[in-house]
């Protein structure tokens, strides 16, 4: 039995696996010693989570909703009735209301194949940069202050460095073990080889366990933290002169921003000991190798931005990058959203993370594409839903996403995306919001599909078709051709391998990767050249922007603080066993069974006040909606602060969650919002 | 200290990184030594001695997977002394475990000529039931070899999470968890990374085991084995 080699389909660590079927069902998956990210380590997800492919939910017809938007019915179609309606009901609303009205989101859990085209279908065929996708709900705030700060938009370093190179290793908001398996190994394995672990980090994760200084601070005053690590570096002379010097600009305000966070102050406002504060600073930078990790828990907050520009800070400040094992590493999320954002699905830029305001780029793309495009940005995700709600935007083409469970404040989102002329679903089961959708098409599986997907640490991979599609379901790039012919563009690809071609003439640093090229190993971008061996770590040669830019940036409290009617924080996050919004993973037999239900985590100091054991329902409130579920009393959260899960459509965390925005990067803060808990009767 | 280290392997000069093990060393001299304990995610080894190798001037034969070369070593891979010590390893795993879905294992076997039969049956362990206790993979203790790859990946090989351990001596040894002895009740977060080092088919996703135990399993291909080529696939 041959196994196909492909890379998992769940996170963003770009795992090799070798899948082996039988009978069109997989039976078998490992991953060989020698693939780049993993070593041939899996977690229970890529090993053992991959059967949502096969499951009897899975979309075969393509369905359109019969009679009236509220009331009417979703039935089978053909795929020439559906699409027909698609391209008859986009370009009704293009010619009413102009293209702006019309927005997309693309998806990261698609190909880069697919992402390309998706957003050269709403800027070539529709004539709007209103594409998004939900990088936009995880890291793009980490996005606009690398961008800000570097004129880089992804993780510096490479995974094995962390194993092979790193001396100290600092991890903020990233419950590694859970959410990047593979990541936390290596950092593991790099403690155990004698590097030490700085943890910031408000729950009592597992990398607690390893970690040489675990600062557990309140959530939401990373900025203060981040600035008494500044300040102590400055005070105490512990900073990389050279560095600052060639490499850098703005010190002097970085200096003056910190001045004022002692670690006293900071311990004041994080709850953090001063010592503490002072550990971790020498430890970072005094530091041979030093690399930072961060995940959604600095990124998700209406101060994502800052934190993420005081991470850049520290790094800066110790010139902790351009080497092995340093560097700026922000954690993505799912398989492909490094990808989704270098193929242009982001309002702001094209494909390359090139402006849509600049001109010069503009025409480049006019050029390859043959249209005139528009010369404003984009609308956010975000943004797409408040248009919705006031009318700007009346036509919805959503592309493997389901902004109905994954959004903030959702009773909200779910009455903004009611309002909308048309909405359009494209996937491979029937989410939150293809239930709402005027026209729902099946699409093919990761399983079914051949392409490329960008993990986190920059390496373009293949995935490999290993089986056929269920039914009727095509390929998402096949279905973008048919509208965009049926719209009068003149597509003609004919395989995923054609669509890559183009991406290498419109992305320079893609342009030296072929598909033979990555047959066997993938390849890290930027890679310029057919003989250029792809790039490991970033700026080995200074940085692309020229100098780094320091950025003073000062504590702020969180949008919504605990007060007497909701006295406590909740923080939402992932576990292990499931992904996002649920949708494949609990149609995975074995990840649902092994964590069949969301839970409540609760501090025993806070249960015992509540009157509340473990096991019990509680029910969690906030300004905004409620949602019952089991709770669970442990120690891992602090003491006035509860923790859910974000993968139960049945207890949807963000009916709870504050969807007020980061100004700059449009990113909710999901990670604070003030909820009051309280026992239902019914006990489990 | 000098940066390499140079030795014979059956004979031949090699020259190897300071701190390479035997193994290394014959593996430079183009010479396969079989390993079972031994595996790259866990490269502890020294358990189950299939590897073992004369070195001149020591009295006992040394486990290769583990012990370092030193400059102006003699080694000996492949001397009567080392088949035979071999074969006795040999002999004894297949005397104890159910070693149909070992393929490395038979291909050792056969290559020294192991007769399973030589000791007897010892039935106690190959009789245990299978354990499905979890939805992702079975163990099937009677085909264990208590090669313990699987409590290295577990611990400090990989995953640091420490949820099975070897527990008993002799012939009650076993692979096991603490407390209920359930895998759900342990701290195991089934990444099967055990499943995927364990070399006897002891540990095994569900699926696979489903497929072989109603005989769809694909016919796979017998490994050959000997010291110059490595494993080879027989033809299907
Ligand atoms: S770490 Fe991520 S990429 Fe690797 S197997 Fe797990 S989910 Fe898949
Ligand atoms: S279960 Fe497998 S890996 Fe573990 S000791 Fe037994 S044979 Fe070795
Ligand atoms: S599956 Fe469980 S027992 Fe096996 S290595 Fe992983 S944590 Fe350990
Ligand atoms: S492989 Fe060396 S002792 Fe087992």
């Amino acid at each position: 039995m041959r196994p196909v080699v492909t890379t998992c389909s769940y996170c963003g660590v770009g795992c090799t696996l070798e899948v082996r079927t039988l009978r069109g069902r997989i039976v078998k998956v490992t991953s060989p010693p020698d693939a780049p990210a993993n070593r041939g380590n899996l977690c229970v997800k890529g090993r053992f989570g991959h059967d949502y492919v096969t499951s009897p939910d899975r979309l075969t017809r393509p369905l359109v909703r019969r009679g009236d938007r509220r009331t009417g019915r979703l039935e089978p179609a053909s795929w020439e009735e559906a699409l027909d309606l698609v391209a008859r009901r986009l370009a009704s609303v293009r010619e009413r209301y102009g293209p702006g009205a019309v927005a997309g989101f693309s998806s990261a859990k698609c190909t880069n194949e697919e992402n390309y085209l998706f957003q050269k279908f709403l800027r070539a065929v529709i004539g709007t940069h209103n594409v998004d996708h939900c990088a936009r709900l995880c890291h793009a705030s980490s996005v606009v202050a690398m961008n800000l700060a570097l004129g880089a938009t992804a993780m510096t370093n490479s995974i094995g460095e962390i194993r092979d190179h790193a001396d100290v290793i600092l991890v903020t908001g990233s419950n590694t073990s859970e959410n990047h398996p593979i990541v936390a190994l290596e950092m593991k394995a790099a403690v155990a080889r004698g590097a030490r672990l700085i943890l910031i980090d408000p729950r009592e994760i597992e990398l607690a366990r390893f970690a040489t200084v675990w600062l557990r601070q309140r959530p939401g005053t990373d900025v203060a933290v981040l600035s008494g690590l500044a300040h102590v570096i400055i005070r105490d002379g512990l900073w990389n002169r050279e560095f600052v010097e060639r490499f850098t600009e703005g010190f002097e305000e970085l200096a003056a921003a910190v001045a004022h966070y002692t670690p006293q102050v900071v311990e004041a406002l994080s709850g953090v000991p001063a010592r503490d504060v002072e550990e971790a600073a020498r430890l970072y930078a005094t530091s041979p190798a030093a690399a930072i990790f961060w995940g959604m828990g600095i990124s998700q907050h209406t101060t994502g931005t800052d934190n993420a520009l005081a991470l850049v800070n520290l790094a800066l400040l110790c010139g902790q990058l351009g080497r092995p094992g340093t560097g700026l590493n922000p954690l993505r999320g799912q398989n492909n959203v490094q990808g989704a954002g270098d193929m242009g699905a982001l309002p702001h830029v094209l494909p390359g993370y090139v402006p849509v305001t600049d001109a010069e780029g503009r025409r480049r793309f006019e050029a390859l594409w043959g249209v005139r495009l528009p010369e404003a940005p984009g609308l956010t995700a975000t943004e797409v839903t408040e248009a919705a709600c006031d009318g700007r935007v009346r036509a919805l083409y959503v592309m493997g996403e389901n902004p109905a469970l994954t959004d903030a404040n959702l009773n909200h989102v779910r009455h903004c995306l009611e309002q909308l002329e048309f909405l359009v679903v494209q996937d491979i089961f029937l989410t939150e919001t293809a239930a709402m959708a005027d026209v729902v098409l099946p699409a093919w599986s990761w399983a079914e599909k051949d392409g490329t997907f960008t993990s986190t640490e920059r390496r373009v991979q293949r995935v490999r078709r290993f089986l056929d599609p269920p039914g009727e379901a095509r390929a998402d790039w096949d279905i973008l051709s048919d509208l965009a012919r049926r719209l009068g563009s003149d597509w003609r690809y004919d395989s995923a391998e054609a669509i890559f071609e183009e991406i290498r003439r419109a992305v320079p640093a893609y342009a030296g990767i072929t598909y033979a090229r990555i047959e066997e190993r993938g390849l890290q971008w930027p890679c310029p050249a057919e003989d250029h061996p792809g790039t490991p770590y970033l700026f080995a040669g200074g940085l692309p922007r020229g100098r780094g830019r320091f950025h003073p940036v000062g504590y702020l409290d969180p949008a919504e603080l605990p007060d007497d009617e909701f006295p406590l924080i909740l923080i939402t996050g992932r576990v292990l066993y499931h992904w996002h919004g649920g949708v494949i993973s609990r149609r995975s037999a074995g990840l649902n069974e092994i964590y069949p239900e969301a839970l409540v985590e609760l501090h025993p100091d806070d249960a015992a006040r509540l009157g509340v054991h473990d096991g019990q329902m509680v029910r969690v409130r906030s300004r905004r909606g409620e949602v019952t579920a089991a709770a669970r009393v442990t120690e891992r959260s602090r003491p006035g602060s509860v923790f859910l899960t974000f993968h139960f459509a049945e207890a949807a965390a963000n009916l709870l969650t504050n969807d007020a925005l980061d100004p700059r990067a449009r990113i909710p803060e999901f990670k604070v919002a003030a909820v009051a808990v309280e026992a239902v009767a019914r006990s489990r | 200290m000098s940066e390499t280290v140079t030795l014979t392997v059956d004979g031949r000069p090699v020259t190897v990184p300071a701190g390479s093990t035997l193994r290394e060393a014959a593996q430079a001299a183009g010479v396969h030594v079989p390993v079972l304990c031994w595996h790259p995610q866990v490269r502890t080894g020294s358990n189950c001695r299939v590897c073992v190798v004369e070195v001149a001037g020591n009295r006992t034969l040394v486990p290769s997977c583990s012990r370092q070369a030193e400059p102006g070593m003699e080694v000996r891979t492949d001397s009567e002394r080392v088949r035979r010590a071999r074969r006795v390893v040999l002999e004894l795993l297949l005397s104890e475990a159910d070693a149909s879905q070992a393929p490395e294992l038979l291909a050792y076997a056969a290559h020294y000529g192991a007769d399973p039969g030589r000791f007897g049956e010892i039935t106690a362990r190959k009789r245990r039931e299978p354990i499905r206790d979890n939805p992702f993979f079975v163990r099937d203790y009677a085909r264990c070899i208590l090669c313990r790859r699987c409590t290295e990946v577990c611990g400090v090989g990989v995953q640091h999470t420490f949820a099975i351990e070897i527990a008993g001596r002799g012939n009650r040894a076993a692979i096991a968890t603490g407390g209920t002895g359930l895998l759900p009740d342990s701290p195991c977060v089934f990444c099967g990374n055990c499943v995927g080092a364990c070399p006897t088919g002891a540990l095994v996703p569900v699926a696979e085991f489903e497929a072989r135990r109603d005989g769809i399993w694909p016919r796979e291909p017998a490994l050959r084995w000997s010291p110059a080529t490595g494993f080879v696939a027989e033809e299907v």
